[in-house]
Parts: structure tokens; C-alpha cells; sequence
């Protein structure tokens, strides 16, 4: 793994882009600086088709096996939005990228394959998604819940914004059935 | 729960969510056969308190003290990621002399977690002398941070484009002699830990992570980095001024000459990482250059700042667990949109299960506590053995470990 060519920033970007062309929706590479020295810490932030996702984290893994950090996700309205936080060339001293993947998912079907098989870390984030999201994993080994107490109803996912969210819960908690 | 199948030689031990390794909840269902461990399963979130669901209501700024008590041990640690990302978004820069106090207050909360661990570590296999020994050493390194920050844990020390207190010269002459202090410690705790016999007995081969297994099931920290997993933010990432320093990326090989992935080892790492974050103090101290600590001092011109911020961007701090990576999506409002907290011990569960499996019930202990978990334990185990039904509760499982390091002694 470590005897191939280390890509740069852009290189990596174009290795993607070469494959998957326009399911590449977006691409933004930033770097920030610290420190007296002011070396760069580099974060790429690319958004793709969710039917390509998989796809691209087994291209990514013909770069390296990468570390994935965790997933995070945002309720924007009709779009459930995940980012899969990977980082690479940890080992290179000041030389590791955090590259952010970005999968849009309809909220009315918000489903996705799981990433379980290709890393079987991921299975924690995945299932912290699927209780608090309400996100499906298509291929998860395992489906029930590990974060969210047993108590809380079906159907309610504590990071949404909409009537699926959690209000109606925390200002009527007498009402909550024990 | 998962229930699984039994056969007729295995039985099944629910052990929490209060828990005796631990000093937080977490709910383990082992199958066993006779003393040994088949399978294992876990069930969390007895404490999942909703921190990012309650930071919707509140400014970055505020956000920092709610982040400072996610965990009492890493106090600074989660408040650290969340500013860096929140500068990130914000393009704040940071005077150079903050980003060297940054990395001396994150370097003295490595000393006192991981000499904390140590101290829980000992206990677990009943040698409660190490445990005082290390607790005392704890203390003097709380009283220096009381003496920097104000406070022994929650610290509020950190702020977004800076830190909020100095280190004046005055105050350089105590922080010396205390980590010439630490440095003495540091022998006696690699004398007691690494040349003990009955520590190797039963710390050697035990609870054994291999590299694959930790790359695969993404483990962080020193448990990844015990199995040989080089991967340390700090040395990695360029952030606060950790790029401006000499750092080493350490592994348990550098003294030993070979990896094993087991307890033994993650003792190793801990020790050695004591040693560097001495070290890196002192560089801090070395190379500070003066100059402001804060990028902005007035907090309400900061807030409008940040109202006006709007993106995304993560931040990520190697805590003394392993890597704490927060992710913050602005949108230009007063409250940040989305807030992702990722705490090392999350990544490190699921390496609990190739670690415990094969082991004994009296290794669950020292085996569990070896990753350093920031969730809890358990007063109470309930042994359910066909119809039977008895309870084991904290003292007994403690006293399993108790005995058999003490038939490993005869």
C-alpha cells in the first residue's frame, strides 16, 4: 500500500474524476494553515452521485485502505445528506488528507448500500445514522438499535427538522409511553 | 439484544450496563464456554445525553463550554476540534503564540488521562499500590493544570481564534520543576509497569488486536497505534503548531522491536506517550514566540464574525484516547446547523469483540480497560446459567481478576 505513488490533492481529485466523470457532482479542495511554519492541513470535499458511492469507496480503496473516521449528517429539508469523513497518508508525517465523500439522499426513500463489507468499522456510524436519521443501509449486518433507547417510538429520528423530529417527544414527555 | 442460539456447553453473561472495568455504561453480552469467551456482543447509549441535538439552540461560543463536558477527562480535547472546525469555516487566524499554549494544555491532559488509565489499569488486576503510586502523579499534574487554567477539569481554556489565559514568565519555573517531577515518575511507572513479572503474565498475549483487524474495524489512538497502526493527527495533521515541532510517530516497537496488538502493548504505548508529551511541553516552551492570544478578545464582535461565517468543515484533535473529529456546517445564522461530535471511543467498541473473544471471564477486566474506554461500568453482572440465575456484581468480577493474578504469582 505505502510503496505507490503518493498522489497529491489534485491528483486524487482527478483519479476520481477520470472514472466517474460526471458523477462527480462537486468538488472543492481546501487547505488551512497553522503554526508558526504555516504547513498546510488539506481537506478535500467532493460530492457525488449516490448511485455511484459505493463505487467510489472502492476506487478510493485502490489508493489506500482508508481510515474512516465516521459519517455525519444533515436534514436539509427534502435531501438527507451524508458525509463519510475518510482520511489517507496518515503515515507521511504532515502529509494526511481528510477527504469528506458527499451523498445526497431523497428523504421521501433515503435509502443507501452499506459500506459494512468493504469496512466493517463503518457499521457503528451506519447504525447511528439509521436511528437518528432514519436512513436506510441496504445490506447491513445488523439492524437494531444500538444508541437510541428502546422507549423512543418507530418512525422518530432525533436529528430531523421535520414532524418526524423529535419536538413533539421532548414537549409532551408525560405522554411518552414507558 | 441480540439473543443467540446456546448450545449445550456455552451460557451467556450480560455484563452492565454498569460495568467494572468502566466508569461509564455499556452493556456486554458474552457467550462463554466453561471460563472462556465464544462471543461477544455490545449495546450502548445508556447515556446519550443529545449534546448535538442541544447545540441547535445555542452560539458557537456557548457550544464550547457545552462540548468541554462531553467527557470530564478530555475536556479540552472536544471544545479543541469543534474551534478549529468553527475557525476553519470562519477563516480566523490564530496568533502563533495561542497555537503553542494550545498544545501544552493538550499535552498536559494526555499526562493526566493517561496516568489516570494506568492508575485504573493496575487496580483491575488488583495492584492498588500502582494505583495510589499513579493517582498521586495524576495529582501533581491536576494541581499544574489548576495552576494554568484555573481549574482541574473543566477548564475553559479554550476560544474560538485563540486561548483564553497566558503563561507569564513568572509562571514558567513551577511548570519546569513539575515536569522534571514527571520525568522521575515516568521511570518509576516503566520500572513498575514494563519489568514486572506477574504484569507480564498477565497483560502479555492477552487481548490480542492485529493490525488488520484495527485497520479494518477502524480503531483509533493507541489502541490502533498498540496493533501497529501509524496513525496520530498530531503527527499527521498540520494543526495548532503540532507541525512546527519535532514529533515522532510512536508504536510499542520502538522498544520493544516488535508489535503484538496485545495488552502488554497498549501498556507500552501509553507509557511512551507520557514520555513524549513531556517532551513536547517543553518544546512548546522552547520555541513560543510572544505575542497576543487571541485573534479576537471582545466576544460579541466574534459572534457577529461567526454569524456571518457560513460552510462547512471538520476538526480534528488526537485527544489521549485517539483521534476527536467534529464536524460543523454554518449557515450563517446565530446557531450552528449541523454539529457531528465523533469521540475516539467510537471507533474503538467494535475492536472490543476480536479482543475479547478466546480470552478468560476474569481478562474482561484488564482487557476492556486496556483500550482506555470513555463510557462506563457496571455495578451488577447477572449470570444466567440455564435456569439458574445468579448475580456477580462489581466486587466479585474485580475479585476473578484479583485471584488470578495472584495464582500467576505462585
Amino acid at each position: 500500500m505505502t510503496d505507490k505513488k503518493r498522489l497529491t490533492p489534485e491528483e486524487i481529485v482527478k483519479f476520481f474524476k477520470d472514472d466517474f466523470k460526471k458523477d462527480i457532482i462537486d468538488v472543492k479542495i481546501k487547505t488551512n494553515t497553522a503554526g508558526s511554519k504555516k504547513n498546510q492541513a488539506i481537506n478535500i470535499w467532493m460530492k457525488v452521485d449516490k448511485g455511484v458511492f459505493k463505487k467510489v469507496v472502492k476506487h478510493l480503496m485502490k489508493i489506500q485502505y482508508p481510515h474512516l473516521a465516521v459519517a455525519s449528517g444533515n436534514d436539509l429539508g427534502k435531501i438527507i445528506e451524508l458525509i463519510y469523513h475518510f482520511t489517507l497518508y496518515y503515515e507521511d508525517r504532515l502529509g494526511e488528507i481528510t477527504l469528506n465523500i458527499s451523498v445526497d439522499l431523497p428523504k421521501s426513500k433515503p435509502e443507501i448500500e452499506s459500506l459494512c463489507d468493504l469496512i466493517p468499522g463503518a457499521l457503528v456510524t451506519e447504525w447511528e445514522k439509521m436511528e437518528f436519521l432514519g436512513v436506510k443501509f441496504k445490506g447491513i449486518p445488523d439492524e437494531r438499535r444500538l444508541f437510541v433507547p428502546d422507549d423512543i417510538p418507530k418512525g422518530v429520528y432525533p436529528w430531523r427538522r421535520d414532524e418526524t423530529g423529535p419536538d413533539k417527544l421532548y414537549k409532551n414527555l408525560h405522554e411518552v409511553k414507558k | 439484544m441480540k439473543q443467540k442460539s446456546t448450545t449445550k456447553t456455552s451460557y451467556h453473561i450480560p455484563i452492565g450496563p454498569i460495568h467494572p472495568a468502566l466508569k461509564e455504561p455499556v452493556f456486554f453480552e458474552f457467550e462463554i464456554d466453561g471460563e472462556k469467551i465464544v462471543d461477544v456482543d455490545v449495546k450502548l447509549g445508556h447515556v446519550h445525553r443529545g449534546v448535538e441535538w442541544a447545540s441547535r439552540r445555542r452560539n458557537p461560543v456557548q457550544i464550547l463550554y457545552l462540548a468541554e463536558r462531553i467527557c470530564g477527562i478530555c475536556s479540552y480535547c472536544h471544545p479543541a476540534a469543534f474551534t478549529l472546525a468553527v475557525e476553519r469555516i470562519a477563516e480566523i487566524e490564530v496568533p502563533e503564540r495561542a497555537e503553542y499554549l494550545r498544545v501544552i494544555q493538550g499535552e498536559l491532559e494526555r499526562i493526566c488521562s493517561h496516568v489516570l488509565w494506568a492508575g485504573v489499569a493496575a487496580h483491575e488486576i488488583g495492584f492498588d499500590t500502582v494505583l495510589y503510586l499513579t493517582w498521586q502523579i495524576r495529582e501533581r499534574a491536576l494541581d499544574l493544570t489548576e495552576f494554568l487554567t484555573g481549574n482541574r477539569i473543566t477548564k475553559g481554556i479554550m476560544m474560538i481564534g485563540g486561548i483564553r489565559r497566558d503563561i507569564t514568565p513568572e509562571m514558567i519555573p513551577r511548570i519546569k520543576k513539575d515536569l522534571e517531577h514527571f520525568k522521575k515518575d515516568f521511570e518509576t511507572l516503566r520500572h513498575v509497569f514494563l519489568d514486572d513479572k506477574t504484569v507480564k503474565m498477565r497483560s502479555q498475549g492477552a487481548g490480542i488486536l492485529t493490525k488488520d483487524e484495527a485497520m479494518k474495524l477502524c480503531a483509533v489512538g493507541p489502541t490502533g497505534r498498540a496493533s501497529g497502526v501509524k496513525k496520530d493527527a498530531r503527527f499527521g495533521e498540520s494543526y495548532f503548531a503540532y507541525g512546527d515541532l519535532d514529533i515522532d510517530l510512536i508504536t510499542p516497537d520502538v522498544l520493544t522491536g516488535e508489535v503484538n496488538g496485545d495488552v502488554y502493548d497498549r501498556i507500552i504505548q501509553r507509557l511512551l506517550e507520557v514520555k513524549q508529551s513531556i517532551e513536547l511541553i517543553e518544546q512548546s516552551m522552547d520555541k513560543m514566540p510572544s505575542g497576543d492570544i487571541l485573534a479576537e478578545p471582545k466576544i460579541p464582535k466574534l459572534l457577529a464574525q461567526l454569524k456571518k461565517a457560513s460552510g462547512e468543515a471538520v476538526g480534528r484533535h488526537e485527544a489521549p484516547r485517539g483521534e476527536v473529529i467534529h464536524y460543523v456546517k454554518l449557515d450563517g445564522n446565530e446557531n450552528p446547523y449541523t454539529w457531528k461530535v465523533r469521540a475516539p471511543t467510537y471507533n474503538n467498541i467494535l475492536p472490543w469483540i476480536p479482543m475479547l473473544k478466546g480470552e478468560q471471564i476474569a481478562d474482561i477486566p484488564i482487557v476492556a480497560a486496556s483500550t482506555d474506554p470513555c463510557m462506563s461500568c457496571t455495578n451488577r453482572v447477572a449470570i444466567v446459567q440455564g435456569s439458574k440465575r445468579y448475580n456477580l456484581n462489581k466486587e466479585e468480577l474485580h475479585r476473578l481478576s484479583i485471584e488470578k493474578t495472584r495464582r500467576l504469582m505462585k
